[in-house]
């Protein structure tokens, strides 16, 4: 099991050492044309949870590429994810086809943010146009509010995927003491641990559902958190919120893995691998 | 400070109410407690973020911090005491020059949080002005001694001279009309922040003309720096510094 951040949660420019206690760093989203992203304010507190409207705020493909890539690649000594994101099947391929294979370990279809407006091609016509414009392993990043996310999740393997990040931020809304909503773009997405339970349920379907390896996160505060991804059939889980909070967790949590496995009396956070899979007394009682 | 380690943990040493406002006293360990101006990341109890404030205190051994208790986050910190533990990260961001002939400090209402600190660091007691919205705030003009001060409704603008290196903290407003009378002030701003270190892009302002994050070009900037497209309603500001 590795621990990677999930992506926007992290500048590894501006906190490399945040990033090198990571096993791979996962940009943030890139898209076609530089975006400034959402007028603030951008952030806001909710019960165990926060929400943000960042907007997928970065440079653009072009200076991405020219710029913030290869100096990461300078910087960083742990695998590079790339975040792509866009507006239509041919925007992702397009960035697809120009990222250099052998600088990156894997891309991340962002096809799910919460704060943009979504693609008006589907996941599995995104992934499979990706599929066609880059050799890079594709993990296809997908949000917990579709109603049946484990079809999608079908959808997706059978368009080329090699993975799944479970799950991206759900759209939410927070109001203040004047009944207006705190976020100036009015919703934003839900992170931290209410979004936890959730995530666990996208991670332990889709896995039943695909068997494709999955990157978890979702609330993920602790290594026990990490774990029960893991049981969930996460083969890597992703840290998100809690680095706001602690730039220091990725140690941490690494570190509390092995007290986690032992209450849990597995040997190593691998060994929990698919553990939450539903009880056969269950499946007698349906069958 | 090593913003890649976990926040440090901190006893409390004390807890006084000034006014409305309450001086949360921690014990230092081995923080640097930085330049006047730069922020910490305290944690607060019971939230899931952290919440930035500028050092308002360094007496030997301890770190002194000036909070209003506007939200739910802030009120925790109020009422922390004696022996309770919260983490801290930082100092963080750009804090004030010192390096100025003749330094002018003002502060409006909480904005007078990073003044004493300033103070005492610039050194040879400099001239202090100070507004506050009522008598009640105007208190914690007590953690100044000898400033001049004025309430609602005269503007602490109106105790600005020329001929001083302004250095300035307090409500958009204020710190607007403050650039406009000084270009050369030096003014610190105040955003949402959930990281205090670049990681959330939650507290971009606009910068020299675009949206840059606050927590790493400021949040003291020269007031030629920062423009006003966007002036959020300070309630909705307050979302994540409460």
């Amino acid at each position: 099991m590795r621990i990677l951040n999930a992506s926007g949660c992290l500048d590894a420019l501006a906190a490399p050492g945040v990033a090198r206690q990571l096993d791979a760093f996962v940009t943030k989203t890139v898209t076609p044309l530089p975006r400034e992203g959402s007028a603030p304010p951008r952030i806001a507190e909710a019960a165990h949870g926060m929400l943000n409207a960042i907007g997928l705020a970065n440079p653009g493909r072009e200076r991405f590429l020219s710029q913030t890539l290869p100096h990461l690649a300078g910087e960083l000594e742990i695998p590079i994810w790339v975040s792509v994101g866009g507006f239509c099947a041919a925007d992702f391929a397009e960035t697809c086809s120009r990222i250099p294979a052998e600088v990156v370990e894997a891309v991340e279809l962002n096809l799910s943010c919460p704060n943009v407006d979504e693609a008006a091609d589907s996941a599995a016509e995104i992934v499979a146009a990706c599929r066609h414009a880059t050799e890079v392993p594709l993990y296809a990043k997908l949000s917990a509010a579709h109603p049946d996310v484990a079809e999608v999740a079908r959808a997706v393997a059978a368009a080329g995927a090699n993975g799944l990040s479970l799950v991206n931020t759900l759209r939410a809304v927070a109001l203040d003491g004047r009944l207006r909503p705190l976020l100036a773009r009015g919703s934003g997405g839900l992170s931290g641990p209410a979004l936890k339970p959730v995530a666990l349920h996208a991670v332990s379907v889709c896995f039943e559902a695909t068997g494709l390896p999955i990157v978890g996160m979702g609330g993920i505060e602790t290594g026990r958190d990490a774990l029960e991804f893991v049981a969930c059939g996460a083969g890597d889980v992703a840290l998100g919120t809690v680095l706001f909070a602690d730039p220091g967790a990725p140690a941490r949590v690494r570190a509390e893995l092995a007290a986690a496995c032992a209450e849990a009396g597995v040997a190593r956070p691998d060994d929990a691998r698919g553990l939450a899979k539903r009880p056969e007394t269950e499946e007698k009682v349906s069958a | 400070m090593q913003s890649s380690e976990s926040p440090s943990r901190h006893s409390v040493t004390g807890s006084e109410r000034i006014g409305p406002y309450t001086l949360v006293r921690l014990e230092r360990g081995s923080v640097d407690p930085g330049l006047p101006g730069q922020f910490f990341m305290l944690e607060a109890p019971g939230r899931i973020l952290p919440r930035p404030f500028s050092l308002c205190l360094a007496p030997p051994g301890e770190l002194a911090f000036l909070v209003d208790p506007i939200g739910p986050g802030t009120q925790a910190l109020c009422e922390l005491r004696r022996g309770d533990e919260i983490g801290v990260l930082g100092p963080l961001g750009h804090g004030y020059r010192l390096d100025v002939a003749r330094p002018l400090l003002a502060g409006g209402g909480i904005g007078i949080a990073p003044l004493p600190y300033l103070a005492e660091q610039l050194g040879g007691s400099p001239p202090v002005v100070l507004g506050f919205r009522s008598a009640e705030h105007a208190e914690a003009a007590a953690l100044l001694p000898g400033a001049e001060i004025v309430i609602d409704p005269v503007l602490v603008t109106e105790l600005i001279e020329t001929g001083f290196d302004v250095m300035a903290c307090g409500p958009k407003p204020m710190l607007h009309a403050v650039a406009a009378m000084c270009p050369e002030a030096q003014l610190a701003w105040e955003a949402p922040m959930a990281c205090g270190y670049g990681a959330c892009y939650g507290c971009v302002v606009e910068i020299d003309g675009e949206l840059k994050r606050l927590c790493l070009e400021g949040p003291v900037l020269d007031a030629t720096r920062l423009n006003g497209r966007y002036q959020a309603p300070a309630v909705s500001e307050r979302a994540v510094s409460a």
